[in-house]
């Protein structure tokens, strides 16, 4: 039952195959028997039993609300959740507990959904790897899975089989982790710079950045108020499309998000791509980037060259100044938004009590980790008077050409890009931590960041495993609010490459009814 | 909310919260003011009156100031800014507090249309260009009453430019020569109020109320075209009027929602401009004036003796009535301006460009409110010559009093008196009694009615001048009773008895034959002893000129 996509299990809940309850009480042992991943900082058991035990009880009455009545979720550690603590996996905010909703978190409950807990994250969403948190790294379930662990037996022989675990990516690692491993069956992360797309990516499910304005962003807690995006990762498009049915729209508490009023949808299923036109920007093709996700990305094209579409190479020439660009207005808005951290109205606060200053330096030195430290700095530097003009103006301007790509290439006649989402699969922790964080996040952004300078939406599919059994991810990216097209397409690519389920049994071995359904590779992207 | 918090080094800068004013009245006659020769043009920008220094060591040093003022005025509005918090002077301590107002994260501004309302109707009194768009800034620095770390603002592009204030300054000897003048006004521009900083001396911690933060403000930013204390006191008090008049802010410096600061220096006449300073904070009426003089004085001081005047801020201490210098600004500020990413651009329309179809809840007219502009304070007095041919500096202050004006216009509604009896009545004895009882208009014990029957008994002759003057001293003793029951206990009606009259006349006559032989023989200051006793025997109920007429009459026959 908890393999299943939340229309299968929502199909369920509503023919009475399983009850609210039995989901979220079999949701809350696999937390328990997955707890090692890391992937929850708080789990609120209490709260979703008492959510599922209402939604039993409209189901009995016949007034379910939906779709997502009853549906267990997961929520990124950096969405407020009232009356249940908000870290962003900081020292700052540990203890803090909201006195109100997100407005999507409040939408989704609204819809009936049950809360399982908050999930990890790098801090306060700085990172690529979800492993600079201060309650530790996110682990990939892939590390443990049977496809991985088959492929790399030789090689783990002799050494600690635990030191060779993978990093989720992130900084939505909690949340593509949660969703991998059928603890819930959506879970919102939020999107900067590619953290919703990145850690789908690498943990094999779909990760969906929605066009900026078009969800609320109000009780998310800021990385760049410009560049943010509530983000929903699920195990399937459709999936994808249902929560942001319920999400997206005009909020009165954000003035940045649309006015018009957004109607709910279902997505078609195509069965004619002849019509689509699908650009290749050729700036993507990097030398870093890894021959199996080269590969993968080019048999993707020719699958929809080969379905009749019209695919062209284009070019986003200012691609490669997107992620210098990036780290300015990134660190300038950083600075800005951890200025009201100070201890006096919330968060942590220290024990320095000779001056004002005093505490303000001592408490933000104690409540922040290096990685956020060093973008206050580098932030506040680029702000002052006298390099104001020299950085954050010029970063502006770029990202107007950034943007204005994306613009020209849309205008001749592109419907969607398709690009590779990461340079390669996941890494093991190890490495990935022989970089910092800077080096590391500019490097993972590359394919994803230009995005977020756009606004548009773009979405990662998961594709196929690669040699060494691991995910690989591909991303569509769409025209502004052209959100449900780019959902069409990747649905339909979805259903062409048929990515295969993480085969856990090794590691859950009670746990077989969760992968009742195997699917079967039809049209193999595999090598 | 109440955040305990020890104080460090920013004592200084709320400091002057203790020195506030009681009332709105404010004083005349600075130290060094502007005693200008009334020759200047009916209308002067940036006139520079010459002074000089008090003790002018080095010869006849004429030395001009220069002063330029910020006025931050409160909005007058139901909620804040960008938080739907309710705005109330005096609330119990943090609340009136939003999610927004202390900042917690993931919360987001909402900008509030009457509060862009408020700047428009101002733009357009005072003459600005209202920008069709105008976009908001972070300002940042960190104080403990600042909660998310800095302040919403309109640093790049404002909400109203290049507009001017015109105010009048009274000259002459008797300052009975108005002269208009007039401040050019930079800009007008929204932005956030902070909190309160309550410093508890004797625990050593400081106490921060949150009621006032995020409140809306409109920064009002004069040029330095004044200058001196009263020109620039002048020129806040007429804002406030127009302020008021127009009902964006109720302006009233005693609770704290027009505040001003002021850039000073000094120069000689045909030189560059000196360093200025900035005195912050100066949140009173009656010290606006002393503060600005008292630091021209002393720049005109620190140069004549050779020394140099430092680019910083000062706050006015009014116990010792100088400026000192604020400790917490003593490092440079770099507030690091950001634009603010969750608020679009505030887009403006007027008729002309209003977008088809727009829902009039979503969008602001401007032309829309032009038309629903007020009568403003100059218009008010020019009215006032008009229609009652007051005298125009009789108009300004019974616009300056608060509440006066609307006293005067009652009374002038019931009563049958003449315009100039009735302003000559509230200018000399009602403002007179309020003043040296230190009321305000609205705290008299005489109601507009009650003057207003009094002037009434006076006009039909029922009793005398001096008769209503005791009358209306009753009236401010005796709450509650009409003029027209004292003047019936007190007996003061005017003898409207001719025959009884004429018999007092007769018998005053007999009784002081010296006085009528002296009359007779032709002195004229005679008659008016005859007069005075005939009043004194009719306990003054005698109307003087009818007593002369019987006199007069007796005498020739």
């Amino acid at each position: 039952m908890l393999g299943r996509t939340l229309r299968e299990v929502s199909a369920a809940l509503k023919q009475g195959q399983i009850t609210p309850t039995e989901l979220c009480q079999k949701c809350l042992s696999l937390i328990k028997k997955t707890k090692f991943l890391n992937a929850y900082i708080t789990v609120s058991e209490e709260i979703a039993l008492k959510q599922a035990e209402e939604s039993e009880k409209r189901y009995k009455k016949g007034h379910s609300l939906g779709d997502l009545d009853g549906i267990p979720i997961a929520v990124k550690d950096n969405f407020s959740t009232s009356g249940i603590e908000t870290t962003c996996a900081s020292n700052m905010l540990k203890g803090y507990v909201p006195p109100y909703n997100a407005t999507v978190v409040q939408k989704l409950l609204d819809q009936g959904a049950v809360l399982m807990g908050k999930t990890n994250l790098d801090e306060f969403a700085m990172g690529s790897g979800s492993t600079d948190g201060v309650f530790g790294p996110v682990k990939n379930p892939w590390s443990y899975s049977k496809q991985y662990r088959e492929k790399t037996k030789h090689k783990a022989r002799g050494e600690n089989e635990d030191s060779n675990w993978l990093i989720t990516g992130g900084s939505s690692g909690g949340s593509a982790a949660a969703v991998a491993t059928f603890t819930c069956f959506a879970a919102l992360g939020s999107d900067t710079g590619g953290s919703t797309r990145n850690p789908a990516a690498h943990c094999g499910v779909v990760g969906f950045k929605p066009s900026y304005g078009l969800v609320s962003r109000h009780g998310l807690i800021p990385l760049v108020n410009s560049m943010d995006v509530p983000g929903i990762l699920t195990r399937c498009v459709d999936d994808a499309a249902i929560v942001l049915g319920m999400l997206a729209g005009h909020d009165p508490k954000d003035s940045t998000t649309v006015q018009d009023p957004v109607k709910p949808f279902t997505l078609p299923s195509l069965t004619d791509v002849s019509k689509l036109c699908i650009g290749i920007p050729k700036e993507y093709l990097t030398p870093e980037l890894s021959s199996e996700v080269q590969s993968l990305w080019s048999k993707a094209a020719n699958l929809f060259e080969s379905e009749g579409a019209k695919v062209i190479e284009v070019s986003l020439p200012h691609t490669s100044y997107s992620i210098v660009c990036y780290h300015v207005l990134c660190t300038s808005e950083v600075a800005s938004n951890m200025a009201r951290f100070d201890g006096l109205e919330y968060g942590h606060r220290c024990d320095i009590d000779v001056s004002t200053e005093a505490m303000y330096a001592a408490t933000r030195r104690e409540g922040f980790n290096d990685v956020v430290r060093g973008r206050i700095l580098s932030g506040n530097f680029f702000l002052l008077k006298e390099n104001y003009e020299n950085y954050f103006i010029k970063a502006q301007k770029v990202r107007r050409l950034i943007a204005n790509d994306f613009v020209n290439v849309f205008n001749s006649g592109v419907d969607v890009l398709l690009t590779p989402t990461t340079l390669s699969e996941a890494v093991p922790y190890q490495e990935f931590i022989k970089e910092d964080n800077r080096t590391r996040s500019a490097q993972d952004d590359i394919f994803t960041q230009a995005v977020n300078m756009a606004g548009l939406p773009a979405v990662s599919v998961p594709v196929a495993l690669s040699n060494q059994g691991l995910p690989v991810g591909l991303q569509f990216i769409g025209r502004a609010f052209h959100d449900q097209q780019l959902l069409t397409v990747a649905k339909w690519f979805e259903k062409q490459v048929q990515f295969p389920v993480t085969q856990l049994q090794e590691l859950m071995d009670d746990c077989s009814s969760v992968f009742e359904i195997e699917k079967l590779a039809s049209v193999s992207l595999k090598q | 909310m109440a955040a305990p918090m020890l104080r460090g080094c920013c004592l200084a800068r709320r400091g002057a919260l203790a020195c506030v004013d009681g009332g709105s009245r404010h004083g005349r006659g600075a130290a060094i003011g502007c005693r200008s020769s009334g020759k200047r043009g009916q209308s002067s920008v940036a006139q520079q009156p010459l002074i000089t220094a008090q003790k002018s060591g080095k010869g006849e040093h004429k030395w001009a100031a220069v002063v330029g003022l910020e006025i931050h005025a409160q909005i007058s509005s139901n909620s804040k800014l960008f938080s739907g918090s309710q705005v109330q002077f005096a609330a119990p301590p943090n609340s009136l507090v939003s999610f927004f107002d202390a900042s917690l994260p993931g919360t987001l501004p909402v900008l509030n249309r009457r509060c862009v309302e408020a700047a428009v109707m101002t733009g357009l009194a005072l003459k600005c260009h209202i920008n069709k768009k105008s976009l908001f800034d972070r300002k940042h620095y960190f104080y403990a009453d600042l909660p998310a770390g800095y302040q919403i603002t309109q640093q790049r592009l404002p909400i109203a430019v290049n507009g001017s204030l015109e105010y009048s300054v009274c000259v002459g000897k008797k300052r009975s020569q108005v002269i208009t003048r007039t401040a050019r006004i930079k800009q007008i521009q929204l932005e956030q109020d902070s909190g309160k900083s309550l410093h508890d001396e004797l625990r050593s911690q400081t106490l921060i109320d949150l009621n006032r933060a995020g409140v809306g403000l409109l920064e009002v930013v004069l040029e330095p075209d004044m200058s001196c204390g009263e020109e620039a006191a002048t020129a806040v008090r007429e804002l406030q009027l127009i302020l008021q008049a127009l009902g964006t802010s109720q302006a009233n410096m005693a609770e704290g929602q027009l505040r001003v600061d002021a850039n000073i220096s000094v120069h000689h006449p045909g030189e560059p401009l000196g360093v200025r300073t900035e005195v912050k904070n100066l949140n009173s009426a009656r010290f606006l004036a002393r503060a600005i003089d008292s630091e021209i004085e002393r720049q005109i001081n620190e140069l004549e003796n050779g020394r140099e005047i430092l680019n910083e801020t000062r706050s006015f201490d009014c116990k010792l009535g100088c400026t000192i210098p604020m400790r917490d600004k003593e490092g440079k500020q770099d507030y690091r301006f950001m634009p603010e990413p969750n608020l679009p651009p505030l887009l403006l329309y007027d008729t002309a460009s209003l977008p088809p179809g727009a829902d009039p809840q979503q969008v602001i007219n401007i032309d829309r409110i032009r038309e629903q502009l007020p009568e403003l304070p100059s218009e008010t007095r020019e009215q006032l010559v008009q229609q009652y041919g007051m005298l125009p500096e009789h108009s300004f202050t019974i616009l300056n009093e608060v509440g006066l004006l609307e006293f005067f216009q009652n009374v002038i509604k019931e009563t049958r008196a003449e315009p100039k009896k009735v302003t000559s009545w509230i200018l000399n004895n009602f403002l007179g009694f309020l003043k040296q009882q230190n009321l305000a208009v609205n705290e008299s014990p005489v109601t507009p009615s009650a003057l207003a029957e009094l002037l009434n008994l006076l006009d039909r002759k029922a009793i005398s001048s001096s008769a209503a003057k005791q009358v209306f001293e009753e009236l401010w003793r005796s709450k509650g009773k009409t003029p027209s029951q004292i003047v019936s206990e007190k007996q003061l009606e005017l003898m409207q008895d001719g025959e009884a009259l004429d018999q007092v006349c007769l018998a005053v006559m007999e009784e002081h034959p010296q006085v009528v032989l002296a009359m007779k023989r032709g002195n004229p200051r005679a008659i008016n002893k005859l007069i005075g006793l005939v009043r004194k025997a009719t306990l003054s109920r005698a109307d003087p000129t009818v007593i002369k007429e019987i006199l007069e009459k007796k005498l020739s026959s």
